[in-house]
């Protein structure tokens, strides 16, 4: 069924309609002699947000990498969307990421370019007609609330707004996957709460898939037990012990998953690590 | 434990012979693969080859000025200062005009591809271009590799024409040379091979003045530091590559056309 071939006339998300958007399958990478994932197996379901927690330096980033091809694994396979990443050429895989938006954990702008130019970097890349790449930039950029900035360059803006940009960039071509890497890292509470009412927005307004990586559990769990409410434009609270369905986690310790399951089995987990790491 | 250390520094020189010569055929076979940036092929040439006219014009001027100010006081004492022009038009085409404009243009923009792409990389941007579709060896190399390689042909032909005006303006003025002379020599000593073998070398020093620029770029580690290292690493490869080049070009063209 899976292949690491992109047909050249079927949109890659479209191909395997049943395949789960990620599937790790018995996933090691190591680097200089160092294991750093060993024996990754997980899926993210089409339609879910998984919240991959973690210290510092577990391998969370590294994980992001490997589902979007940016790596190879050492051991193990990787399923995009039901076609092997781990196993692709670099021009299959510029096609399926085409149907991936990510965010990096600095945002990763182009410094050389505007604020505009950033976002339609993708539909410019696709040939898009300059009066359709404006329209489609600036609903992104009113996604985010940023339609103000459209011909700032990234340095004039601070940090919470170059992620929000990312946010928009990633979010352009409307694609069915989205990766976030640590997108609230180094900001304060304030813009960081801006920053996951946006992943929230995403996540309940267009319905894709993402995986969430982050080390903040209060942002992982702003995630769970909120929805966002399109009408007053603001996120609610869901009621108390209730989380959302779609949303569930994934825990790395040491290199290995130590938890993947909902947001319930999570808080009452007695594994010392998790209790430690949740107190 | 000497051994080991050996070994170590063997393996990490193949590797990078290696990633350096899979970077080259990739950015080679990119030129004839779709998407084709020409404009970013037109803005790359704008920047390396017409921001570099200057430098070009001033270093050759003055490279042809000194060698009709040196050649002529040795050429004197054989009553030989009529040749004065055939020197230095023979160096500079032959010689001075491809090496001394590819070692401007590396110092210039070996230096710029490597310090762009290598902030690039620390700053995740390359990884960026990736995750949203576009191969940064097509988009980012392929341009500079194309770019230099045309605009060094151009800026070598210049340089070597502002040479020979050096030398010219040196030994009219300062020597009291006849300037028809001088230029009727200086025309009248270059055959075709002379030509051909000037106009040959800036196609592999554009080569790697490019391809080397980029590969320290694409593989620059470590942040501000590691941008700063893969500068200097750049500049310092491309030049020693491009005089190693120079000798077996030279020593192959001559083995070919006898001079």
């Amino acid at each position: 069924m899976a292949t690491s071939e992109v047909a050249p006339d079927v949109s890659p998300a479209k191909a395997y309609p049943d395949a789960p958007a990620i599937r790790f399958e018995n996933v090691s990478i190591g680097f200089e002699g160092k294991p750093v994932l060993e024996n990754i197996s997980f899926e993210l379901k089409r339609g879910e947000t998984r919240i991959l927690l973690g210290p510092a330096g577990v391998g969370k980033s590294v994980l992001l990498k490997l589902a979007n091809g940016l790596i190879k694994p050492d051991f193990g396979r990787i399923f995009v969307f039901g076609f092997e990443v781990s196993a692709m050429r670099d021009q299959d895989l510029y096609r399926l990421r085409e149907n991936i938006g990510t965010v990096f954990q600095e945002g990763a702008l182009f410094d050389s370019l505007t604020v505009r130019d950033n976002v339609g970097f993708r539909l410019a890349e696709d040939h898009v007609p300059d009066d359709e790449i404006d329209s489609r930039v600036t609903e992104a950029l009113r996604f985010v609330e940023l339609e103000h900035t459209l011909y700032k360059f990234p340095s004039e803006l601070s940090g919470g707004m170059r992620r929000r940009v990312a946010i928009a960039r990633a979010v352009v071509s409307r694609p069915e996957l989205i990766l976030y890497d640590s997108p609230t890292g180094g900001l304060d509470p304030i813009t960081s709460t801006t920053i996951i009412q946006l992943v929230m927005k995403q996540r309940d307004v267009s319905k894709s898939s993402s995986l969430v990586v982050t080390h903040r559990l209060q942002d992982a769990f702003m995630l769970a037990t909120h929805h966002f409410n399109s009408k007053t434009n603001q996120m609610d609270q869901l009621p108390s012990n209730m989380a959302d369905p779609q949303t569930s986690f994934l825990v790395l310790h040491l290199g290995k998953l130590v938890f993947d399951g909902s947001t319930h089995d999570l808080v009452h987990s007695d594994d010392p690590f998790i209790r430690e790491y949740l107190s | 434990m000497p051994l080991a250390t050996l070994d170590t520094a063997a393996k990490r020189g193949a590797s990078a012979v290696q990633r350096y010569s899979l970077l080259s055929a990739r950015a080679v076979g990119n030129i004839f693969r779709r998407p084709f940036y020409g404009a970013e092929i037109i803005t790359q040439m704008d920047s390396i080859g017409v921001g570099s006219i200057p430098i070009v014009i001033l270093t050759g001027f003055f490279t042809g000025g000194v060698l009709a100010l040196q050649s002529a006081s040795t050429l004197a004492q054989f009553g030989a200062t009529a040749v004065t022009g055939q020197l230095v038009s023979l160096s500079m085409v032959k010689e001075l005009g491809p090496v001394l404009t590819s070692l401007m243009v590396s110092g210039r923009n070996a230096s710029g591809m490597a310090s762009e792409l290598g902030s690039m990389v620390v700053t995740e941007q390359i990884d960026a271009m990736r995750a949203l579709g576009t191969d940064p060896l097509k988009k980012l190399v392929m341009p500079r590799l194309v770019a230099t390689i045309v605009m060094l042909f151009f800026l070598t032909i210049i340089s070597d024409a502002v040479g020979i005006l050096g030398g010219a303006a040196v030994a009219v003025s300062l020597l009291g040379q006849n300037a028809s002379q001088y230029f009727h020599s200086a025309y009248q000593t270059l055959m075709y091979a002379d030509v051909l073998q000037g106009l040959v070398k800036p196609l592999f020093f554009g080569f790697i003045i490019s391809t080397i620029g980029c590969y320290f770029g694409m593989n620059t580690r470590g942040g501000t530091q590691g941008v700063g290292k893969s500068t200097t690493q750049a500049v310092v490869a491309s030049s020693v590559l491009i005089i190693a080049t120079d000798f077996l070009i030279s020593k192959f063209m001559i083995g070919i056309f006898g001079r």
